[in-house]
């Protein structure tokens, strides 16, 4: 089994009658409820436990891509990655993903990966989500009937940029260049791994399992109802032949520890409220733009992640309710480590990616969660799926051989940055005297 | 009558309705919402034309939505349709996208539209007149953007939201591919360069538009009749975007009007 420890990096302050004064937490939700200086407080709590969860033996630290909203507060998610490489050692880069058809032209995700791997010393697993309607085709512009298309061939594009030896021409549909000459190309050979992160679309199912990379399910509904589409996936790798390898399937998953059962309800409570009422309440004509989800999709009777509905199926759950359907693995140690055990056998899956920082949770609430489940939950799971080869995880370079950030000397009595700059060559100086 | 028609050898099949049987052809183009079964403002125009009313690609049974990417496809798409139809020349009726689609075939050919009538077409963008985001409406509000009085008869029977959970499914997966395709002409501004175009539009041209009209509001007629050389603008009163069916009198009388002047 492994683990990836996911931030979705929300805007933790939002008003405490947001959902009734506001129609949407995504798209029009008005700037004047953002400010940068508790962003930038935000931010930096958010890589301090990113790179805590690294010392802590993670496998993977997880980040991902959204626009216009407080739900999660990275548009770039490869500027956190690239802010990662500098002070963690182990854990992978698990960037979930670049939404490839906003990208123009879509060379630029397969350079920015290729220049993190490069700086991670081939830690990064490259994610390609189609990207939420809210994101693409409400904040982004993209037609809705064509998103799907242009995410197609921005992917061709990518892997063969990364694939081909030689500078080659690519005449798409949307996408034309003449010369497509990757520089920097990646560390892992032929390209970092794969991952389709998908809210159970079914034609992400073909696409994962006619490639053969892992799909990383991202439900809010919790492993319960999550059942469905994993099954969904799994029968499509059943018919097609293709080996159930739990680490082709990746679930993400809330789950908060706590010394006790009691604790946790006492400790989880308020931000599991502020996660499901606040980041999650988006407007339902944002939730779905018609065309963003297949007629197939729709057929198929799999709910969406947002809107009308879903808000629905939440609406008056209380903390009892979220645990015992699974929308939450929370409790003491032990009861989360017999929850989750039995949450990713029923799944099959092999990757797991928790989220312990969710909603309006604090800082010290996310290191107690995070350290309880590293040192009381996670070692006793490792054994799970160990009869299978994970091929979904990076080909990383030795560690020995992964660059360590040289120490900065400056004089410190002197801090505005002239003379950070003067102390910085004076001492190249002497270096080249020598 | 509702035949099949075959385009490009069954590349496209298209759900054709017909009205009348007499008279000098008129070619309608629906808006993004989609035709009624039977359409009663084309019934009354059926006595002194004979009406082709073809569904779009997407719509109703009409297939071949994949073929067609952006306003230019759907363009030279109708003067495929109206050369396999032998009306290669012919009146043509548009409403809404149907009318900023209209504009489109007679902008790129000159000698498509015999005349033209444009009713509250789309096609332009104004900042200090946004028009409302239709995709994101939701069903309850859509009535009130498209009728001039929202609890009309008309407004009511065209906006009802069944009760019953299969109907509504049935009913949200419709709408769904048929704003699917609207998308590729209207997403998410709804100007596709209509204005660099329609210096082109060489035939007569009527715009009609809804007085209420709370979708595209009136003030876009100002810029068709002034970018369309000599055409002429009629507001109807008491109707909204949905002209046809607040004031199918008035809509029919400028329609024959127009044509048989």
């Amino acid at each position: 089994m492994k683990f990836t420890w996911f931030h979705l990096m929300p805007y933790r302050f939002l008003p405490e009658d947001f959902k009734d004064k506001y129609r949407s937490v995504w798209v029009d939700i008005p700037r004047n409820l953002y400010d940068p200086k508790v962003g930038h407080r935000l931010y930096n709590d958010y890589l301090d436990q990113l790179e805590y969860a690294d010392s802590m033996g993670f496998d993977g630290l997880g980040v991902n891509e959204h626009h216009q909203n407080a739900y999660g507060l990275m548009p770039s998610p490869n500027i956190m990655a690239a802010a990662m490489t500098r002070r963690t050692r182990n854990a992978n880069l698990v960037v979930l993903g670049n939404s490839i058809a906003l990208y123009n032209p879509p060379i630029r995700v397969a350079e920015e990966f290729a220049m993190l791997d490069v700086l991670s010393g081939g830690r990064l697993v490259a994610g390609f989500p189609v990207g939420t309607s809210m994101d693409t085709n409400f904040c982004y512009g993209e037609v809705p009937a064509l998103l799907r298309q242009k995410y197609y061939e921005a992917h061709d594009l990518i892997v063969k940029a990364w694939t081909e030896q030689d500078a080659f021409a690519f005449n798409g549909k949307f996408t034309q260049l003449r010369y497509v000459n990757l520089w920097p190309k990646p560390i892992q050979q032929p390209r970092p791994p794969i991952w389709i992160p998908g809210g159970g679309s079914v034609e992400t199912w073909d696409f994962c399992a006619d490639h053969d990379y892992q799909y990383s399910f991202l439900s809010y509904f919790g492993y319960l109802q999550g059942k469905k589409v994993a099954d969904g996936y799994w029968d499509v790798m059943s018919k097609k032949g293709k080996e159930l390898n739990p680490y082709s399937m990746g679930f993400a998953q809330v789950v908060s520890v706590a010394e006790t059962d009691e604790q946790a309800e006492k400790d989880y409570t308020p931000h599991m409220d502020y996660f499901y009422n606040r980041c999650l309440h988006v407007y339902n004509g944002f939730a779905d733009a018609p065309g963003y989800r297949t007629v197939k999709t729709i057929k198929a009777g799999i709910l969406g992640q947002v809107g009308e509905r879903a808000a629905a199926m939440r609406q008056d759950l209380k903390w009892k309710d979220f645990v015992e359907q699974g929308y939450v693995i929370a409790g003491s140690p032990k009861t989360v480590r017999e929850r989750l055990r039995e949450a990713m056998k029923h799944l099959h899956c092999g990757h797991l990616m928790i989220l312990q920082q969710i909603g309006s949770m604090p800082p010290e609430l996310v290191r107690k969660n995070t350290q309880l489940f590293a040192t009381e939950v996670m070692p006793y799971m490792r054994d799970l799926w160990s009869e299978y080869e994970d091929r979904w995880s990076p080909k990383r370079m030795p560690q020995q051989n992964i660059a360590v950030p040289a120490p900065v000397h400056f004089d410190s009595t002197r801090t505005n940055g002239a003379s950070r700059t003067a102390a910085a060559s004076s001492q190249s100086e002497a270096r080249s005297a020598k | 009558m509702i035949t099949t028609q075959k385009i490009l050898d069954g590349k496209f099949e298209l759900e054709m309705h017909t009205y009348g049987s007499g008279g000098e052809p008129l070619l309608f183009l629906h808006g993004a919402g989609g035709s009624l079964p039977s359409e009663p403002f084309l019934e009354e125009l059926g006595h002194d034309f004979k009406i082709f009313a073809p569904h779009f690609p997407g719509y109703g049974e009409s297939t071949g939505t994949e073929h067609i990417d952006d306003i230019e496809d759907a363009a030279l798409f109708v003067h495929q349709v109206m050369d396999e139809l032998k009306i290669p020349s012919a009146n043509i009726l548009g409403h809404s996208m149907g009318g900023m689609l209209a504009a489109e075939v007679a902008a790129l050919d000159v000698h498509r539209a015999k005349k033209l009538i444009l009713a509250a077409p789309a096609g332009f963008w104004l900042d200090a007149h946004p028009i409302p985001d239709f995709f994101a409406a939701q069903l309850d509000e859509i009535a009130g953007l498209l009728f001039h009085d929202p609890n009309s008869p008309a407004a009511k029977m065209m906006t009802a939201i069944p009760e019953d959970f299969k109907a509504l499914e049935v009913m949200y997966v419709e709408r769904v591919k048929r704003l699917a395709t609207a998308s590729k002409f209207l997403w998410p501004i709804p100007d596709r360069g209509l204005r660099k175009r329609a210096y082109r539009i060489q035939s007569p041209t009527l715009i009609l538009w809804g007085e209420s009209d709370r979708l595209i509001p009136p003030v876009y007629a100002n810029e068709f009749t002034k970018l369309i050389k000599g055409s002429k603008l009629e507001t109807i009163k008491q109707a909204g975007h949905m002209l046809m069916y607040e004031q199918q009198g008035a809509f029919v009388k400028a329609v024959r009007d127009f044509l048989k002047r």
